[in-house]
């Protein structure tokens, strides 16, 4: 789908693209989860996903991941073209098992963040992120 | 239940003025025995109503997913039934949409910050320690309010003495004016959500809570600012800040005002009600949650696992009175009450009144000009079209010569009856704003429905975290159905130009004209010029009911 940017004026989205529906993680995303986990079964407890419920901007979402005792966190943007955003991996001296960036989503989405433990089970952690033309609430 | 309506007599006629004052005094409406040792006063989302206006409830409030059929999201008959309301009566009036012009004849207009201060005096009469809390929606809303860029306000609810304020629609002053005035309060200006953008950290002028000590407790007030601020108003105008929800932060706010001694929590929100819901049941050890945004008046708390939520309308229409039992470190009990400012019936306070007159002396002439008369109640507040809206549209087309018109589904706006001038502040009333430009483009029936899909999501997301509080975008030269159950992408079927009867053509472009874009650079006449100008040809106006929308799934 295509919008001018005349069209845009409208309401509101300036230069992010608009998705209608959530999307399903795409095959790349479970390529990637796959490829990280072995095909291990993941436990959604021991990891913690920090993210906004609706994106302020769609292009500079922050997002905070944490996992105590792993050994790396990867975090994917399931409806991304791309879905990869980062793979964090902390070394034995690591104070804390966290960290925090921003990500660039293109439309409302699953991110999803799965932690490698210590004793090399995995966990997984998935917040829904609204990506919204937005403007008439209030 | 019968105890939570305003009053036991009531009774349907042809009330006149004087009956309302006789059957209605100023001691029913304040009558609160005073409980425990700590009384907060609640008022929220006044839209710079410094005058008493009228203001009809929504006949449609719809909630989706749990929320469904729970208060606040039941209306008119059903409402009275929950709470135990007869019809005709003062309450109804006040809580309620239906006979509205006729009971609006008996019993008069609401609001006015000069009673609300008669209202506030006689609580700090019998508790003069009360604490008075501001949800927010404070400095926008109004003629001398947008002139003064919130100065009017700002003096008057500085002479109320508030001890705290938290924050949205003040934001769209834009971020230089915000914090200037900000600086100059002589009270908290809380928000634990509010955020540097930049650093994503808890942003310096905002603070997220406040102690006070009353009645031998420690009070911790927390502010939860409007979460969605940067998505639903222009992001552009405060560009340094970051809102959400934060309940995890919430969370630790709480933690960390109970760890410093505090014996009772209250949030002061402005998250909208079905989120307060929801906050209280992610975040543990909050007592009371004050809540504003979505402009819904509840005459009881709804309690949620250990949380009192507390609703307390719009427009300066009510003002909440909550006192609480705090003693060894805890909440024993609560009592409140809502109450409705008649403003035929409560006394104006004098000082109060000669400071409100002073912030509009300057543009008197402007206010009081009459722009034209109205036939037909126009009112705003309810899920779908309201008739103001639909006079907006009806501009919008005429003037802006469009196809189809949008207006944006906010909430504030009071209600004018039939047989009244609608003066040019009446116009303002429900217009005014900072990004008031009426744009006129060309849209795709396919981003047309993109919009309406959009939108519709974000006020029937069955998950209120993902619900923005506004009220749908009003259409002007379209009909469409609506299922509210449906996800988004499903929930809009069947758009129809008016003009032709024929279907939106996905790949068709249309003239849409509309105003309150979040966009900058957005280009147009002011919308209140263009409302002023369709009036003006009118003379008078008659709105004839709409029936363009299908609601499917209430």
């Amino acid at each position: 789908m295509e919008f001018t940017r005349r069209d845009t004026l409208a309401m509101g989205l300036g230069a992010a693209v608009l998705t209608m529906v959530p999307l399903r993680a795409s095959a790349a995303a479970d390529a990637a989860i796959e490829a990280f986990t072995g095909g291990a079964a993941m436990v959604d407890s021991g990891i913690e996903l920090t993210a906004p419920e609706i994106a302020e901007n769609g292009n500079t979402v922050p997002i905070e991941v944490s996992a105590p005792g792993a050994e790396a966190i990867m975090v994917l943007a399931t409806g991304n073209p791309t879905p990869g955003v980062a793979t964090f991996t902390f070394g034995p001296l690591a104070a804390s098992q966290a960290a925090s960036t921003r990500i660039r989503l293109a439309g409302t989405q699953d991110v999803v963040a799965i932690a490698k433990l210590a004793d090399g089970s995995f966990a997984r952690a998935a917040s829904t992120v609204k990506v919204t033309i937005g403007g008439c609430g209030g | 239940m019968a105890a939570s309506a305003l009053l036991g007599a009531s009774g349907f006629g042809n009330w006149a003025r004087l009956a309302a004052q006789q059957a209605l005094t100023q001691d029913q409406l304040l009558e609160f025995e005073t409980f425990g040792n700590i009384s907060l006063i609640h008022v929220t989302d006044i839209h710079a109503q410094l005058k008493p206006i009228y203001f009809r409830e929504p006949s449609v409030n719809l909630g989706v997913g749990a929320n469904r059929g729970q208060v606040p999201h039941i209306t008119g008959a059903d409402f009275r039934k929950a709470y135990g309301i007869a019809d005709g009566s003062p309450s109804a009036y006040a809580l309620t949409y239906d006979d509205f012009a006729s009971l609006a004849q008996g019993y008069g207009r609401v609001g006015g910050l000069d009673r609300v201060a008669t209202v506030i005096n006689a609580i700090r009469a019998d508790r003069p320690d009360a604490l008075l809390l501001d949800g927010g929606d404070t400095w926008h809303g109004s003629y001398t309010c947008y002139q003064t860029e919130g100065q009017d306000m700002v003096n008057v609810m500085n002479a109320l003495k508030p001890d705290a304020m938290t924050f949205h629609w003040e934001f769209t002053l834009g971020s230089d004016r915000v914090n200037e005035l900000v600086q100059g309060l002589p009270f908290a200006a809380l928000g634990q959500n509010i955020f540097d953008a930049e650093w994503d950290e808890p942003a310096e002028l905002f603070k997220p809570y406040k102690f006070f000590e009353r009645g031998g407790a420690k009070v911790a007030v927390i502010g939860q600012a409007f979460p969605y601020m940067p998505i639903a108003n222009p992001r552009w105008m405060f560009p340094e800040y970051s809102f959400g929800i934060r309940d995890e932060h919430m969370q630790e706010m709480v933690d960390e005002v109970r760890e410093a001694g505090a014996d009772v929590v209250v949030v002061l929100s402005h998250n909208g009600f079905d989120v307060d819901k929801k906050m209280a049941s992610v975040v543990t050890g909050i007592d009371v949650i004050l809540s504003g945004h979505t402009h819904d008046a509840l005459p009881e708390p709804v309690l949620v696992e250990q949380t009192h939520i507390i609703a307390s309308g719009s427009n300066g229409k009510f003002v909440s009175r909550v006192d609480l039992d705090v003693r060894d470190g805890q909440l024993m009990g609560l009592k409140h009450k809502l109450i409705p400012i008649f403003s035929d019936v409560i006394m104006p306070d004098p000082a109060m009144t000669r400071l409100i007159d002073e912030q509009r002396a300057p543009f008197k002439a402007q206010l009081e000009e009459v722009i034209g008369q109205t036939d037909s109640l126009l009112y705003r507040r309810g899920n779908f079209n309201g008739t103001w809206d639909d006079l907006i549209c009806d501009a919008l087309l005429s003037e802006r010569e469009a196809d189809i018109a949008m207006s944006p589904g906010v909430r504030w706006g009071p209600s004018l009856v039939p047989g009244d001038n609608i003066t040019r502040e009446d116009i303002w009333n429900v217009t005014s704003m900072s990004y008031g430009e009426a744009y006129r483009s060309e849209m795709t029936g396919e981003f047309i429905k993109v919009i309406l899909e959009d939108v519709a999501d974000n006020i029937f997301n069955p998950d209120p975290y993902y619900q923005q509080g506004g009220d749908m975008v009003r259409i002007g030269g379209m009909g469409y159905r609506i299922d509210i159950t449906k996800p988004q992408g499903e929930r809009i079927s069947e758009m129809t130009l008016l003009k032709t009867g024929e279907r939106i053509d996905p790949a068709k472009s249309y003239v849409v004209a509309g105003w309150a874009s979040v966009n900058e650079g957005t280009e147009g006449p002011q919308i209140w010029d263009v409302v002023e100008s369709h009036i003006r040809k009118l003379g008078t106006v008659t709105v004839t009911p709409n029936t363009s929308v299908t609601v499917e799934g209430a």
